[in-house]
């Protein structure tokens, strides 16, 4: 679509365009600002919620000026529900997860980028294709399978993969893996050919070539994909849920639904737990939204 | 647009008699080479087709089947119903797919719920995105604020979402209902609660956590927009309805498939949301809710929970091929 083409389709602008220019600036700050306060609005409302006493928000309700505020429900919510041990699964979890995608991807998204052979596009399809599908689509067979497989005891108390932290690190890293493979492979190609002849004539191996070569070129795609990655299998509801049964090595986030139902009789425990649970995530956001962002959009604008 | 895109498919185009120059690659591969990217490839693969081809596979096969999980499978077909026990572990034919359809009450209402979840998205999540990523990128003052503020949900866990919003629509305590005196037993408003409201009440969460999603998405395409467009476009007196719809709205169209695909999908994926809510059930019955129903706990019927499964994947086949005609065309065609 050239700029020539489409001149002809479009008007002359009117005369009076200072105007409206104007009344356009003034609706986008009400939009801008009036969505701004009704996205927060949750947030901060949880957030003042979790702050103050049981005593106080049971006589005047949520909605109703502070008297006091404290970090007592933090402090309760922390030791009543074991909250340290299951961030340390969520910890247990996330992190091996993270590295093995990111290296298992590494390797097929060089070799569907960088290597001659025949299966290029088929790996490639198979591996997005699988990061598409709804993870319902597979649950049922994967939950019989994880009943069936057998762990040695030191990795898993129950002695299968279903309840297992492995069971969890092995079925993220399966479903991520597609993404990652996606977005590496496109990032590879944009390494120009000419280093990889270059490499050759000095006698670099196809490993070198991965290894020495093309990872050191993929940091800024490593470093995004990292961080969508923690965000992401920290925030996994639906595996845990499944695969780990009731108990003491859910991660954090799917231990919140027990939590609702712990703390039932009081929800300003609740909202202290939710925003614990939401720091690491919070972390992030302030810390490397960039990074986060560009692993989004690396997915989409490049592919 | 294309042209910030490197080959997918180049490489594999079927060419291999003509002694066509090859691009980059290295010659052929020698045995050791050979050795080595088997060994790359070998673990990842594995992976990949244990957990998750391989079950869905094994989706489409145990759909066909009648079985509880408990005691063996096997091919022979199920007897006539009426005995003493129940046939278990038997091959039952399409059975399932016509139990689902006729025989089980929740399953029409959640193909339903499905649907509203992605017609929300597509009339209402996705053009407010757009909406807050054309503001955004015209580089209106604050405009830093406001993206961070429309992208925090993003970051967060769905089912955080779930647990944050109850406080919003609690019936008693909740902010709606307070702010509008709805909050007295006469006149209590059961947000969560009442089967006809509480499927809106969740896709406003819902919304609320799509629309900074399309926003990022959008705004990353309109950067990659190139701004020598928009300036002839001012040049040749288009205003900026006119320049954004006719010149840069069509240089978008990989996003807007991106876009189409992921809307898709999470409406197909939607559980966290109803799961924390209320475990969906009353009202806010989903596929997805409907398929772990069927394996976990005491009633677990996997052959029927598998053929839900399929519905899914069935579905989800057509955003994925769309997906990946559009990814693997436009590199084949180079």
């Amino acid at each position: 679509m050239t700029a020539a083409a489409v001149s002809e389709r479009v008007r002359p602008a009117r005369a009076s365009g200072t105007g409206r220019a104007r009344v356009g600036r003034i609706l986008s700050y009400v939009l801008m600002i009036g969505a701004t306060v009704l996205w927060i609005t949750p947030i901060v409302f949880t957030l003042y919620v979790s702050l103050r006493p049981y005593s106080e928000t049971s006589k005047l309700g949520y909605v109703s000026l502070p008297r006091s505020l404290t970090f007592d429900n933090y402090r309760q919510a922390w030791t009543q529900s074991d909250m340290l041990h299951f961030f340390l699964n969520s910890v247990a979890i996330t992190v091996p997860a993270v590295i093995l995608t990111l290296f298992f991807a590494s390797l097929v998204a060089f070799v569907v980028a960088k290597v001659n052979i025949k299966i290029n596009v088929a790996l490639l399809i198979v591996f997005t294709a699988g990061n598409l599908l709804p993870q319902q689509v597979i649950i049922t067979p994967l939950y019989r399978l994880y009943l069936l497989i057998p762990v040695p005891g030191f990795l898993s108390e129950s002695g299968l993969l279903y309840n297992s932290i492995i069971g969890l690190v092995a079925i993220n890293v399966a479903f991520q893996l597609g993404f990652c493979v996606f977005v590496l492979s496109n990032f590879m190609r944009t390494v120009p050919d000419e280093m990889y002849e270059a490499a050759v004539v000095d006698g670099a191996s196809l490993w070198t070539r991965y290894w020495r070569l093309t990872m050191p070129l993929c940091r800024p795609a490593l470093a995004a994909l990292a961080t969508l990655l923690t965000t992401w299998i920290y925030n996994d509801f639906f595996w845990a849920i499944t695969l780990i049964e009731t108990g003491s090595r859910r991660p954090v986030t799917s231990a919140l639904a027990n939590l609702q139902g712990q703390f039932v009789s009081n929800q300003n425990l609740i909202a202290a737990a939710a925003m614990m649970v939401a720091i690491p995530t919070l972390v992030v956001y302030v810390l490397l939204q960039r990074q986060f962002i560009s692993g989004l959009t690396l997915g989409s604008t490049k592919g | 647009m294309a042209s910030t895109v490197t080959d997918a498919a180049d490489d594999a185009a079927p060419s291999p008699v003509t002694p066509r120059r090859r691009k980059h690659r290295v010659g052929r591969l020698t045995r050791g080479e050979k050795i080595v990217v088997l060994v790359m490839l070998a673990i990842p693969v594995i992976v990949d087709l244990a957990f998750v081809w391989g079950p869905a596979l094994a989706s489409v096969f145990l759909s066909f089947f009648k079985w509880s999980g408990i005691g063996g499978l096997a091919l022979r077909h199920c007897r006539a119903p009426g005995g003493l026990l129940p046939d278990n572990g038997c091959f039952i034919g399409g059975d399932n797919y016509t139990q689902a359809a006729t025989n089980y009450p929740p399953f029409w209402p959640a193909v339903e719920h499905n649907v509203i979840w992605l017609v929300v998205f597509i009339v209402f999540a996705t053009p407010l995105g757009m909406l807050f990523a054309v503001v955004i990128d015209r580089g209106i003052k604050g405009s830093r604020i406001y993206q961070s503020a429309l992208f925090l949900p993003v970051m967060l866990s769905l089912a955080l979402i779930g647990i944050m919003w109850e406080f919003v629509y609690s019936p008693n305590y909740g902010l709606i209902n307070t702010l509008t005196g709805h909050n007295t037993n006469g006149n209590l408003v059961d947000w969560l609660g009442d089967p006809h409201l509480n499927l809106w009440a969740v896709l406003v969460e819902a919304t609320w956590r799509q629309a900074g999603y399309v926003m990022v998405l959008y705004l990353a395409g309109l950067k990659a927009a190139d701004p020598l467009l928009r300036e002839a476009a001012t040049v040749d007196g288009a205003n900026a309805w006119q320049t954004f719809w006719r010149v840069i709205f069509p240089t978008l169209k990989p996003i807007n498939i991106v876009i189409l695909v992921v809307t898709v999908i999470e409406s197909l994926r939607a559980f966290d949301l109803v799961y924390i809510t209320n475990r969906g059930s009353n009202g806010l019955e989903m596929l997805s809710v409907l398929v772990t129903n069927n394996i976990v706990g005491e009633t677990s019927r996997i052959g029927f929970g598998s053929a839900l499964g399929v519905v899914l994947l069935v579905i989800s086949l057509v955003p994925i091929s769309i997906f990946l005609y559009q990814n693997f065309k436009r590199k084949a065609e180079r």
